[in-house]
């Protein structure tokens, strides 16, 4: 049995061997991710139809929208911030959650790392059992919680604490603890896996070596905890600054985020250009934030 | 006639019955609107297997026509978009006046501006957007949009607005005794400005009006008659008001979207809609009315003198409106984001 692999190996040439076992991925990319994109690239330069769908007219209009707008008297182009409030407040939002994830998950993920094998899959199977139920319903679920009537709020009234309600659901507060809510496993899985290959005689070696704490944590642990840090912080970024139903469900559909401004292009507005625009958008924020990203993990690469 | 996305998600799967089928028939419609046992007649008098999709918005429905996802048989499109789908020629035309069930249809919903002549359509249901609220917390007999717009104290905060572009703004346009489909910017200004002022006291935005009158959270809402009446049932201090300002009428009409994969099919539906004893059927599931004569006789006793059906005397006339040109929808859109920003 051992010998199969090598004698397969050696057979067929390894780069033609290599490059055909790349196909089946880069077929699924090419249709799924490139043609799509394509397609909403296009799209964000043309110009609406009456009732949805879009005329073949090359126009940049839809880029335009975002910053200017038509006044209401006089039909002069004028500077607008209300997209740009959506955008900004999205970012905020999700800079919001990545942190909060980040705060739960380090001491979450160090305490499961350091137990011992049994217990730690016990735990790490906790964890994935809210996933084993859609999003949809985690986050209704999540608004039966919080609301007026809802358990938090009946049993602080029963007590006493509160004469009012606390008005937990359709607000800021509500769409952030949905956020954290919905992506705290993607924090936690990543940023787990990297304290278990953590080797904590590499501390030990450091306080021998008369390190303080401060510096073993910069020197030592940070370093090996990097590549889980980024990428956990981009799996709650990225999904966050998109999301859709926390805002929608949690939020009362009050304030709007990228998110639903995309969706009501599409669906009330009619203005698939500028529903489009809007995605390209949100694509070219989460490419920035990937790059900046890369190109400090490659400084950081350089500095060590 | 709008439907919350969640109730209509959770209960999408709830109607598909095998049947030793002689084809199918796909149905694209709004979610807890197509009564299970008038599926379960269907299917039993014409061995056709039954498939219902729904959807939550005639946005949605719409975009999902126009982005040429097809295979459907049926959709039930409100009035103000028929006017949209035949002019953009996505409707077969069926020539329902000429099914020997159209006897049944109602003098007042036949030659109707939306479909004259009815060559495209049969009636579903119809109804109203108005407002419901609860009289334990809204006392007095008053039924002006005052109650909405410059609320209470004891209704601060307990304020639902439908999420619908045109709903809302139609209803401040009535409030301020402005015209609808307004493309005025002066009027849509001082829209802006009473929605912006209201806001504060706002809940949510959200067409979930049954399930948040019925918990308590909403002391006031705009809402659809049969949606209110469903409310009453679990909460009997829930009133629906017909506002003395106006207030919005609909219906919702049942068509044959271009390239059906069966015709014939979808004209059996249509034909047994119009039966009355299965229109009856419709109002006694969704509570709305049906506009097929000879249906009373089917309808619940329970539902037959309910307010939600039947204005009072007072009541001003429900509006139908047509859909508004892409300019006014232009407009409409930038006041929205201007108040949800």
């Amino acid at each position: 049995m051992s010998a199969r692999p090598l004698a397969l190996s050696s057979r067929i040439p390894q780069g033609f061997a290599h490059a055909g076992l790349l196909w089946p991925s880069l077929g699924v990319i090419l249709v799924f991710m490139v043609a799509p994109i394509a397609i909403m690239l296009t799209y964000s330069f043309l110009v609406p139809g009456a009732y949805g769908g879009v005329e073949w007219t090359f126009s940049t209009a839809a880029y335009e929208q975002i910053l200017f707008e038509r006044d209401f008297l006089d039909d002069s182009l004028t500077f607008t911030p209300d997209y740009l409030i959506i955008v900004a407040r999205s970012l905020i939002q999700a800079t919001v959650a990545t942190l909060l994830c980040l705060v739960i998950s380090v001491p979450t993920a160090y305490y499961i790392a350091t137990r011992s094998d049994r217990v730690k899959n016990i735990w790490l199977f906790l964890i994935t059992i809210p996933y084993w139920v859609n999003l949809l319903i985690r986050t209704i679920a999540l608004l039966f919680v919080l609301r007026d009537d809802g358990p938090i709020n009946s049993a602080l009234l029963d007590v006493g604490v509160i004469g009012q309600p606390l008005a937990l659901s359709y607000n800021g507060f509500a769409i952030s603890l949905g956020l954290i809510y919905s992506f705290l496993p993607f924090m936690v899985l990543p940023l787990y896996s990297a304290f278990e290959r953590f080797d904590f005689r590499l501390l030990e070696a450091a306080y021998d070596l008369y390190a303080s704490r401060r510096v073993a944590f910069f020197r030592i642990v940070l370093p090996v905890m990097r590549p889980g840090l980024i990428a956990g912080s981009l799996l709650v970024f990225i999904p966050s600054v998109g999301s859709y139903l926390a805002p929608d469900i949690l939020g009362g559909g009050k304030t709007l985020m990228i998110g639903n401004l995309i969706g009501t292009q599409f669906q009330a507005a009619r203005n698939w250009p500028f529903g489009a625009a809007l995605s390209m958008i949100l694509l070219t924020i989460t490419l920035i934030v990937l790059l900046w990203l890369a190109r400090r993990a490659a400084q950081q690469q350089r500095s060590n | 006639m709008k439907k919350p996305a969640v109730v209509t998600a959770l209960l999408a799967s709830t109607v598909s019955t095998p049947a030793s089928a002689a084809g199918d028939l796909f149905i694209y419609t709004w979610g807890e609107y197509t009564p299970p046992e008038m599926v379960e007649k269907f299917e039993k008098t014409y061995g056709v297997k039954v498939h219902i999709d729904t959807y939550d918005s005639m946005e949605t429905m719409l975009a999902k026509l126009k982005s040429g996802a097809g295979g459907y048989d049926i959709i039930v499109p409100g009035h103000d978009t028929m006017t949209i789908l035949i002019g953009e020629k996505l409707l077969e035309p069926i020539n329902v006046a000429a099914m020997p069930n159209y006897q049944h249809v109602d003098e007042m919903w036949r030659d109707v501006f939306w479909d004259k002549g009815r060559l495209y359509s049969a009636p579903w249901a119809w109804g109203s957007t108005g407002l419901a609220v609860d009289r334990d917390i809204v006392k007095g007999d008053d039924t002006s949009l005052k109650i909405l717009f410059e609320p209470d104290d004891a209704v601060k905060g307990k304020i639902n607005m439908l999420r619908d572009v045109n709903d809302v703004i139609n209803m401040a346009l009535r409030y301020l005794g402005k015209p609808r489909c307004n493309d005025n910017p002066e009027d849509l200004k001082a829209v802006l400005d009473l929605l912006s002022t209201q806001k504060q006291f706002v809940k949510s935005y959200n067409s979930e009006t049954k399930e948040l009158l019925v918990s308590g959270e909403a002391a006031v809402s705009m809402s659809w008659n049969g949606y209110a009446m469903r409310a009453r049932d679990e909460r009997p201090s829930i009133e629906y008001i017909y506002p003395n300002e106006g207030y919005t009428g609909w219906m919702d009409n049942v068509a044959v979207p271009k390239g059906a994969p069966d015709i014939e099919n979808a004209k059996l539906w249509i034909n047994f809609v119009m039966d009355p004893e299965n229109a009856a059927m419709i109002t006694n599931y969704a509570r709305y009315a049906n506009g097929i004569k000879g249906s009373e006789a089917f309808v619940d006793k329970a539902l037959a003198g309910a307010p939600e059906l039947s204005p009072p005397e007072s009541a001003p006339a429900p509006e139908f409106l047509t859909a508004c040109t892409p300019a006014v929808t232009k407009l409409y859109d930038r006041v929205w984001t201007k108040l949800l920003r």
